[in-house]
């Protein structure tokens, strides 16, 4: 319980997937502009990281380890997340339309999210076991939403902010993610 | 015959400065910031990438026809992350050092938005030379980017460079630029330069422009920022 629970807190706040691991910068930039919008992407890419856990993990465990296959992982890995974002959506838009109107934006865009592979790459190669890597993927889920609703807060201060010519736009976005990057670095230590 | 050189030139030239996959077009920002600690670890990326995406865009372009259009999306990431596999045995096997310093960010070159946009925006609509001409382009583009940034975080940050010591700065290193907040600083500092130098109005937003779900998006009636 002890360890689940270090595996949960450190994928979210002293390894955060954004912040220290670099992995899914694109939306970090891109979503990040507005509360709600960040939120969104947040909870889907969760969900997304944590169904997809569910998925490559016995695969790899049960299909490709038995047959000396483990090389294909990357290829085997990336197209059931193709696939099963792609199911999520059909699925959310016959059923849950509601869900599909908030979710449904971010999902084309989760595919090729260098989180979702990642996080699943890092279970198999941290040897984790089935409940250790869902925590990891909902721990990793969670840091990615913490990290993108705290930086939307950051850049509506931006927005106002009067800035050099230069350093508008991109620029400035980028130092500020430093910036809230070194807050996070006060997390490291935690755990040992 | 004059005027088909001039045109394979361009597509070769224009991802170095012009259309730099970087720093210009502000795609594949995560092995950007991750593996830049070193200037060589940049480099190893960099031309990791490269063979992926020279890859990746002489076999999509050379089956542009055959694909069907509904399709194209996971076709496409098959065809990468075989290369992937590739240039991961390739390099396990020749220089196994890199191999461990890039560790999982050598996986995910497959998810890397420069190779997918390559894909989606030049190869699947253009010839099998001009294709391999711009990946190369844009693949040199991304080394040189990936060179620049490893070289000022590794100076700056651990006063050292492919292997030499810096006189001065290695006695009071600035740890911070190897952390992953200087990535950040460091990278929002060069795409400044780089409006400054070329006197373009700074792009405000990252485009829509560069990213393969542009489509996706849109017919959705999402707006990605």
């Amino acid at each position: 319980m002890k360890a689940l629970f270090v595996i949960l807190l450190s994928a979210m706040l002293t390894d955060n997937f954004v912040l220290s691991k670099f992995m899914g910068i694109c939306p970090f930039l891109g979503v990040s502009k507005k509360l709600d919008s960040a939120t969104g992407m947040g909870l889907a890419v969760t969900f997304v990281m944590i169904c997809a856990t569910c998925v490559t993990y016995p695969i790899h465990h049960g299909i490709l380890v038995p047959n000396d296959l483990e090389y294909f992982d990357t290829v085997v890995f990336i197209l059931v997340i193709a696939l099963f974002v792609q199911l999520v959506e059909t699925m959310l838009k016959k059923c849950i339309p509601s869900l599909y109107k908030s979710l449904g934006v971010y999902l084309p865009l989760i595919t090729t999210n260098c989180a979702v592979l990642g996080v699943t790459v890092l279970n198999i190669d941290n040897s984790y076991n089935f409940g250790e890597s869902i925590v990891n993927a909902l721990g990793g889920g969670l840091g990615f939403m913490l990290a993108l609703v705290i930086f939307s807060g950051v850049r509506k201060k931006l927005e106002y902010a009067d800035i050099p010519d230069t350093f508008k736009g991109v620029p400035a976005t980028l130092i500020a993610a430093s910036i809230v990057s070194v807050s996070f670095m006060g997390f490291s230590g935690l755990f040992n | 015959m004059a005027e088909n050189k001039n045109s394979l030139g361009k597509e070769l030239t224009k991802g170095i400065i012009k259309e730099n996959p970087t720093l210009v077009m502000l795609l594949g920002m995560c092995p950007t910031l991750a593996v830049t600690t070193q200037a060589k670890n940049g480099i190893g990326m960099g031309l990791a990438t490269t063979f992926v995406l020279l890859g990746s865009n002489i076999v999509v372009s050379a089956l542009r026809k055959i694909i069907p259009d509904k399709v194209r999306i996971p076709a496409f990431i098959v065809i990468i992350a075989s290369f992937v596999t590739l240039i991961g045995f390739l390099m396990e096997g020749f220089l196994p050092d890199l191999y461990e310093s890039l560790g999982i960010y050598l996986t995910l070159i497959t998810v890397n938005c420069i190779i997918f946009g390559r894909a989606e925006m030049f190869a699947s609509k253009n010839g099998v030379v001009a294709s391999a001409c711009d990946a190369i382009g844009m693949g040199i583009g991304f080394t040189l980017a990936l060179f620049l940034m490893g070289s000022v975080r590794e100076i700056i940050g651990s006063g050292q460079w492919m292997g030499l010591t810096i006189p001065v700065l290695s006695k009071d290193p600035m740890l911070l630029f190897i952390m992953p907040a200087g990535g950040f600083f460091t990278l929002g500092v060069i795409i400044a330069l780089v409006n400054k130098l070329s006197k373009k109005k700074p792009p405000l937003e990252l485009s829509c422009k560069g990213c393969p779900h542009a489509d996706a998006c849109a017919k959705n009636g999402g707006d990605c920022q």
